[in-house]
């Protein structure tokens, strides 16, 4: 099952390998990971989406991220309340001939092009995983030539 | 002040009496500041033999032990003893140079990336890159090492950062946001406890080493005397509860004694205080203990249901929960009829083996020291049979009096170890019990223990093998003794050469007249005992299996 998890930790060199590391030691995968400033300089937030095989496995592993010195606050989401959001970029084919159709297809989902060049679009998208996943799904009729996403973040309803 | 100076003074202001290191390169500033200082500073032949040495003098004193190397290959020696600190939680701080902050990631001549590399062997660690850090760094660093659970912190220190120059500032206090380790238990849990001990028909004390740390021996003592329950302690928890006290069941687990293993796996209620289920104790998980519920007090969530799913969490530091639980115990559990069953387990598997009067016996050899120094001795060990033989014939009554490496099982402990012990306890007689495999690990310090008058005992039980494996060997690979013969030099002349005393014992008769001599010889005394070659340790718990489950004709 996915989780995931947000990280509140000290904005300090060498904290993020700490983090990855007790991840990696299990040969656990992290799927996504967002990371930056909060309103505090000092402290960073970090969005974790991490695919528990064991979730006896992931309960240890949580109560070692509490106690990394540098870790200020973990909060599993997984069955809380919360909001989630990804960002995606992502470029499609773009010519005279499926212009209409691409348009239709991104007010449907409140998506914008935010720059056009060679017959080439670059979309923009903040939504829900299911919704990406619609979206990237139906762009594929077009040609879809590059896709890059933030990685999920969440927060607490 | 420059970065050395500051590094010293604060060192000195936490109570720093001794050092244990090795100079190079990138730290001479700071060797440069410590010819002036009052610290004494003890160098040790090898890095890994300072780590050791701090080690032991944290485990035998409960201050924080302090080690120093130089960058690159100073810090890559330094790292067994650090991860050997921080399997056991042993309060430590190892100090390395680093190359110049600029050179840094360049390859640079004795570059290693320490803070990457002992990221997952230490509680936490440092790289300074501003002199104007290095106050804070040094003082949070004691305060991680020695509060909650314990642990060893490196502290890199460039070389640069050392000469820099900037005003020393004393940070007053200590103050990490995400460092707050809970020192009293939740009361409701408390409660829980109490009803369960008060139900309970046969409850069993089960303790490891966070009992020495946080100082709760005596408070588990009233606790055991109070409901008449049994005591069995981990390796690491040997001599937090007296090894002569008749509730004493001596150590548990894979070479534990019969009756602790028969006592935990048939008691309805175990009393977990500061020990963490490791593999060696529970065998075989699903089969450990099945009739009974759990309480574990312990300071350190991540050791709570890891291995073994517990009933009662309390966490906390154990002597504040033993006073907690201690006032609020009411009803007392009727254990009569248990502890009649766990006498009758006592009678019937005591430890025993087969004395002989033309070969030596490591056991004999054991109870001889123990008898020889009335118990009151430290005893430190390396790893293998030597290590389990010290385990179980020598009757440890004092906390901090059993010095091992418990987690990290690391051959060539014992020795660095025992002199760190000595300086810390310069009244009490040390002994390192070795195997002559394990010795030949750290035998370089030999020379450190006689230039700075650090007169440690060691007895070595020669069998010419490495024992433990060869046991295995024995047991599971039908005595194909692959790798496990040893050759080895004549010990008595490598102690000579090094200006300590040696001596051989080959006739049992001679045992104690030698122990006897050693104590007395104000100098560092090896003994060579010549030992049964193919004895083995019993009782024995096949790996993966329950622990009642024991094998060895003689358990
Ligand atoms: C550094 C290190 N390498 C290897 C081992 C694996 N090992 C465990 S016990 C042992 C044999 C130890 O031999 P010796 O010191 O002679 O002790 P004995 O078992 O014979 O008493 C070995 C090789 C270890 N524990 N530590
Ligand atoms: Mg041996």
């Amino acid at each position: 099952m996915k989780h995931t998890i947000s990280v509140l930790v000290e904005n300090k060199f060498g904290v993020l390998a700490r983090i990855a590391g007790l991840f990696s030691a299990r040969g656990y995968n992290i799927s996504s990971l967002a990371v930056a400033e909060t309103f505090e300089q000092d402290i960073s937030h970090m969005t974790i989406v991490v695919d528990a095989q064991d979730e006896k496995i992931l309960e240890q592993i949580k109560k070692q991220l509490n106690r990394l010195i540098d870790v200020i606050m973990v909060v599993d989401f997984t069955k809380k309340e919360h909001s989630e959001r990804e960002l995606i970029l992502s470029k499609v084919n773009y010519s005279a001939k499926n212009k209409a159709k691409l348009k239709a297809l991104l007010d449907k989902y409140q998506a914008k092009i935010i720059q056009c060049k060679d017959e080439t679009a670059v979309i923009e998208f903040s939504g829900e995983q299911q919704e990406i996943k619609q979206l990237v799904h139906e762009l594929e009729q077009f040609g879809v030539k590059e896709l890059v996403k933030t990685g999920r973040i969440a927060i607490a309803s | 002040m420059t970065g050395a100076q500051i590094l010293i003074e604060c060192l000195e202001r936490e109570g720093v009496e001794i050092m244990f290191g090795y100079p190079g390169g990138v730290v001479l500033p700071i060797f440069d500041r410590l010819y002036d200082s009052k610290i004494r500073f003890i160098l040790t032949r090898h890095e890994q033999g300072a780590a050791h040495a701090a080690d032991g003098y944290a485990r035998a004193t409960g201050k924080v032990g302090v080690c120093l190397a130089t960058s690159g290959p100073g810090a890559t020696n330094l790292t067994t003893g650090i991860a050997n600190a921080y399997m056991d939680s042993i309060p430590m701080v190892a100090i390395t140079g680093q190359v110049k902050t600029f050179l840094i990631g360049n390859d640079a001549f004795q570059e290693a990336d320490v803070t990457g590399i002992t990221r997952s062997i230490s509680k936490h660690n440092f790289l300074v890159k501003e002199v104007k850090d290095l106050a804070r760094v040094i003082r949070e660093a004691f305060h991680i090492a020695s509060t909650g659970r314990p642990g060893p912190v490196v502290i890199d220190i460039p070389v640069d950062v050392q000469q820099a120059e900037c005003d020393f500032i004393w940070p007053q206090e200590v103050s990490i946001r995400g460092y707050k380790p809970t020192m009293f238990g939740h009361a409701g849990q408390i409660k829980k406890a109490t009803r369960l001990i008060a139900e309970s028909k046969k409850p069993i004390l089960y303790i490891g080493g966070g009992v020495i740390t946080s100082g709760a021996h005596l408070e588990v003592k009233e606790l055991a005397e109070t409901i008449q329950a049994p005591v069995t302690m981990t390796m690491m928890g040997l001599g937090a509860f007296p090894g002569t006290h008749e509730l004493s069941l001596g150590m548990l687990g894979m070479h534990g004694t019969a009756y602790a293993n028969h006592a935990t796996m048939e008691s309805d209620l175990i009393i977990a205080i500061g020990a963490r289920f490791d593999d060696r104790v529970t065998g075989r998980v699903s089969a450990f203990a099945p009739h009974a519920k759990i309480i574990h007090i312990d300071i350190d969530p991540t050791s709570i249901s890891k291995t073994v799913e517990v009933d009662i969490p309390i966490v906390g530091d154990a002597k504040n929960i033993l006073c907690q639980l201690l006032k609020e115990i009411k009803k007392k559990p009727n254990t009569n009829k248990w502890l009649q069953q766990v006498h009758e387990w006592k009678a019937r598997h005591p430890l025993r083996y087969a004395h002989h009067d033309d070969k030596i016996k490591p056991q004999f050899v054991i109870e001889q020291i123990y008898e020889a120094t009335r118990g009151e001795a430290i005893i430190t060990t390396e790893v293998g049979q030597n290590q389990m033989w010290s385990c179980q014939w020598y009757k440890y009554t004092n906390p901090r009096s059993f010095i091992s490496s418990g987690g990290l099982g690391t051959m060539g402990f014992g020795l660095p170890a025992a002199m760190g012990v000595k300086l810390g306890c310069p009244d009490k007689t040390v002994f390192d019990i070795a195997g002559d495999g394990s010795i030949q690990m750290n035998i370089q310090e030999l020379m450190t223990a006689v230039c700075n008058k650090i007169p440690v005992k060691i007895a070595i039980l020669n069998n010419g093998y490495l024992g433990m494996v060869r046991q295995w060997q024995e047991l599971f690979y039908k005595k194909r003794y692959s790798s496990t013969k040893l050759c080895n030099p004549d010990f008595v002349k490598v102690a000579e050469s090094y200006g300590a005393v040696g001596m051989r014992v080959a006739n049992p008769k001679d045992v104690r007249a030698a122990i006897e001599k050693a104590i007395e010889i104000d100098n560092t005394v090896l003994i060579d005992f010549i030992v049964e070659e193919e004895e083995n340790v019993y009782p024995m718990v096949p790996a993966g299996e329950a622990i009642n489950r024991m094998i060895g004709g003689m358990a």
